[in-house]
């Protein structure tokens, strides 16, 4: 029976769809699961970091002298421990220069030595006996100021690609990206009625509860091992191994179970410096960030400011849509500013369309991805704008959106024409829900978005071993950020006919499988599933194969269905069905161990769109803002374990709504943080929010066996625009700087009253 | 001869032009034909790219066939969070 890799877009689902309980959740509720601190050796030190209180600094000399003497320090490492082993890489060689400082520190938090110290009182002695000599350079955080002549520079070597000449002099606009056909000033001319507004919105962090941790343990052959929290071990591995000059097989990595990443842990901040003091010191070395590094020191979003431009006719048509997109990642190139501006009118149908974007680097600590990274900023800035045409024209919101709405064959604003999409099903479903003709008290308005994002494969590696009970051990090589876990067991017995609690997955170490892609790009449960699934099919054919040999008849004679293999037909023989646990009790005697695998590059993801709609309450007196009722309306093409689907739409949701009401990085003159910790970095808690609606949509991906469309990012795309939209109803004036904290607010109605 | 698409800001290293013709029978071929044509293509090539192939975005698969008639962008290397 040969594997029958064919892409289904519709079935009938007897696992797949139902809602058990989550094989991690008892471990995760009693403290047994292991997180990344977790993790002990014998003889295992504590490894912490010194980093510099300057914004921008040069280091002109390191002295370890008086640490390396004090009583129980064993190891401490500078940028000396860590040569350039890069090649030429130029984005790995800012990956090594993130990790720890070179000639000079970029941001205030910026990693400039580690000590490896037999318990942490004598290593935050060993710190402070650290003289660094510093050079204090003029900073800048502020993306505007940063692109200004004179700005201070951080790196000579950046003269901005994008721009025609290029430019002669440096500046700290790495490079400059335009998507976007037709003619808009054309378009404009057509318009009769443009808005035209500049938005600006504030960085904030992933916030996952659980900080960076790892274990290093490299013995004196040079062997090595790393337990890690991350998003992706193979991709640790594979860059600790090139930033320390080592073979790949000689470092192994195991992923601990992880405490929320959200795009934050698909990098290394900690783990190359924690393996390099194992080495020196030939000893287990343990670095956990504290909240503080976690905050200074690891990657959050990008702060940005956007101008936006749409004109519309009077019957509500777009003629034509302009945005300029400034993005600051901090001190290294990489801001997400194209996926920006690739997915500022992705939901729109549009004849005439353009979007500018910059990547700018400021004197902050560098980005890392943030669920849909880039995305939410530019819907932010769009949305608002077409929140406000629309009351110009005398149009629902809603019912402009439809008729300006992306659908098939329509050319998306970043270049390909859309297939089968479903973003008008999305806004049709709304207009439906009955929050949206709910009515409103006073003080509340209601405020709605579309919201765009690409999602993608990659690469995937999945084994899946019958035991000889017939029960089945799944191996994956993607963390479980979200709960793929629960979806790959479903996957799997859908396919194999067999219960959901017969099926254990794991998430295997990097030595037990081939490489696999990070858990990011909403991309584990679309394509791990797909290769789980393919897996599947390749373990029923050798279980077809075993019980042909067992009845001595031809493996093409044999079918499987509902967890037994059973003949074809009459001509085949009269075998009763034999089940998975007979088959492979059998397994020895038939050739060994049954076993399905699965390797590829998964394509086909396919585009996502969302739309939300948020009920907001502003308090005129105070400026504070409480979200009343929030309702979130995706396409998951199928929703494999429709609990974890809701969860998905929830946490972007709820994520949303702290970026746009309370959450900042906020820097003072000096370039440092002020707001380093929980207590004056607000996220939303469970006070703060109504129970969040969800409604799942099921339009099936032609791109994965069962449907399934990625769901993870999505879902934060929308809020912020959202948000916006209720409040400034609420307020009775356009907000358009985030977060719509209540001084802003307050500043907003005094700006609203001094003009009427 | 395949049509490509390029994004605006790579037309500085295009001789201009957002449309290029490249004879390619998949990815992989078009990916090595426009770094030759267009040296100054090669930094973002190294970067990474994906391509969208009427309609579906490929950010690994460079196997993938390519038809005359395709419709084909050069897009930036898919990532996310």
């Amino acid at each position: 029976m040969p594997l029958d890799s064919t892409l289904q877009g519709k079935r009938d689902f007897k696992v797949v769809g139902t809602r058990p309980l989550r094989p991690d959740g008892i471990d995760k509720v009693t403290g047994r699961a292991k997180f990344g601190a977790d993790a002990t050796a014998p003889g295992m030190l504590v490894g912490r970091i010194l980093r510099s209180p300057h914004a921008h600094a040069r280091i002109k000399k390191i002295d370890t002298s008086k640490a390396e003497k004090l009583p129980g320090v064993k190891a401490i490492v500078t940028r000396e421990d860590l040569p350039d082993h890069t090649d030429g890489d130029a984005l790995l060689y800012d990956v090594l220069y993130n990790i720890m400082a070179r000639e000079k520190a970029l941001y205030e938090g910026h990693a400039v030595a580690a000590v490896a110290a037999v318990d942490t009182r004598t290593a935050r002695e060993a710190l402070k006996l650290i003289k660094v000599d510093y050079e204090v350079l003029p900073h800048v955080t502020d993306v505007d100021e940063a692109m200004k002549p004179g700005a201070p520079i951080l790196h000579s070597t950046i003269f901005t690609d994008g721009l025609e000449p290029k430019p002669k002099k440096p500046s700290n606009v790495v490079r400059r990206y335009e998507f976007g056909h037709g003619d808009v000033e054309a378009g404009f001319k057509k318009a009769d009625i443009i808005v035209e507004r500049t938005f600006k919105t504030e960085a904030t962090h992933q916030g996952y509860i659980e900080p960076h941790a790892c274990l290093a343990n490299v013995g004196p052959d040079g062997q090595g091992e790393l337990w890690v929290c991350t998003q992706g071990h193979f991709m640790v591995r594979d860059t600790c191994a090139r930033l320390l000059g080592m073979d790949i097989s000689k470092l192994r990595v195991t992923a601990s179970e992880i405490g929320g990443g959200f795009g934050g842990k698909t990098t290394v901040f900690i783990e190359p410096v924690a393996l390099a003091l194992s080495r020196k010191a030939n000893r287990p070395v343990k670095v956990v960030m504290s909240r503080e590094e976690v905050f200074k020191a690891s990657g959050p979003t990008a702060s940005t400011s956007i101008d936006v431009k749409i004109g519309v006719t009077k019957d509500g048509r777009i003629t034509a849509a302009d945005a300029t997109l400034r993005y600051q990642g901090g001190a290294f190139a990489g801001s997400p500013v194209e996926f920006g501006a690739m997915s500022a009118f992705a939901c729109y149908d549009l004849e005439n369309a353009r979007t500018i974007g910059y990547d700018v680097v400021t004197n902050r600590p560098k980005q890392a991805a943030y669920r849909a990274p880039g995305a939410p900023m530019a819907a932010f800035a769009v949305e608002s704008v077409i929140e406000e045409l629309a009351r110009k024209v005398g149009m629902e919101p809603i019912d402009f959106r439809m008729k300006n709405a992306a659908r098939e064959g329509t050319r998306s604003s970043y270049g390909p024409t859309y297939g089968p999409i479903g973003l008008l099903a999305t806004l049709e479903k709304a207009k439906q829900h009955p929050h949206f003709k709910a009515p409103l008290s006073p003080n509340q308005g209601r405020g709605m978005a579309c919201g765009f994002w690409f999602n993608f494969g990659g690469q995937t590696c999945v084994s899946l071993n019958v035991n000889s009970d017939g029960t089945v051990a799944l191996s994956v090589g993607t963390p479980d950020i979200g709960g793929s876990r629960a979806s790959m067991c479903l996957m799997a017995a859908e396919e194999l006919g067999i219960p959901y609690d017969k099926v254990r997955a794991i998430v295997a170490d990097t030595s037990a499988l081939g490489y696999n892609d990070v858990t990011d790009g909403s991309r584990t449960t679309f394509a791990t599933g797909m290769a789980t699934i393919l897996a599947a099919r390749d373990a029923i054919k050798k279980l077809t194969a075993r019980a042909a040999q067992i009845w001595g008849i031809s493996a093409e004679a044999v079918t499987w269905e509902k967890g037994y293999a059973k003949p074809a037909g009459s001509n085949a023989g009269n075998f009763p069905p034999m089940s998975i646990a007979e088959i492979a009790a059998q397994a020895g005697a038939t050739g060994g161990p049954i076993a399905g695998h699965h390797e590829y590059s998964a394509d086909g993801a396919g585009v996502s769109f969302a739309t939300h709609i948020c009920d907001a309450e502003v308090d005129p007196e105070t400026g504070a803002t409480k979200i009343v009722r929030y309702t979130v309306l995706q396409d998951a093409g199928k929703a494999v374990h429709p609990s974890y689907v809701e969860g998905q739409f929830q946490g972007g949701a709820v994520q949303g709504i702290g970026w746009a009401l309370n959450e900042e990085y906020i820097y003072g003159k000096d370039g440092r943080l002020q707001n380093a910790g929980f207590l004056d970095y607000r996220i939303p808690v469970c006070s703060d929010l109504p129970m969040i609606d969800t409604v799942i949509l099921e339009i099936p991906n032609p791109g994965h066996p069962y449907g399934v469309r990625g769901v993870g990012e999505t879902s934060i795309v929308p809020p912020l625009a959202a948000i916006a939209n209720a409040v400034s109803a609420a307020a009775g004036v356009r907000l358009t700087s985030l977060p719509m904290s209540p001084p802003r607010i307050l500043a907003a109605l005094d700006r609203k009253a001094a003009a009427e | 001869m395949v049509k490509v698409v390029v994004w605006g800001s790579l037309k500085p290293h295009t001789g201009g032009q957002a449309e290029l013709e490249i004879e390619a029978g998949n990815v992989r071929e078009l990916l090595n034909r426009l770094g030759e044509t267009y040296p100054g293509l090669k930094p973002q090539l190294a970067r990474g790219v994906s391509v969208a192939i009427d309609g579906v975005i490929f950010r690994d698969g460079l196997h993938e066939p390519l038809r005359k008639d395709s419709e084909v962008f050069l897009l930036p290397r898919m990532t996310g969070g």
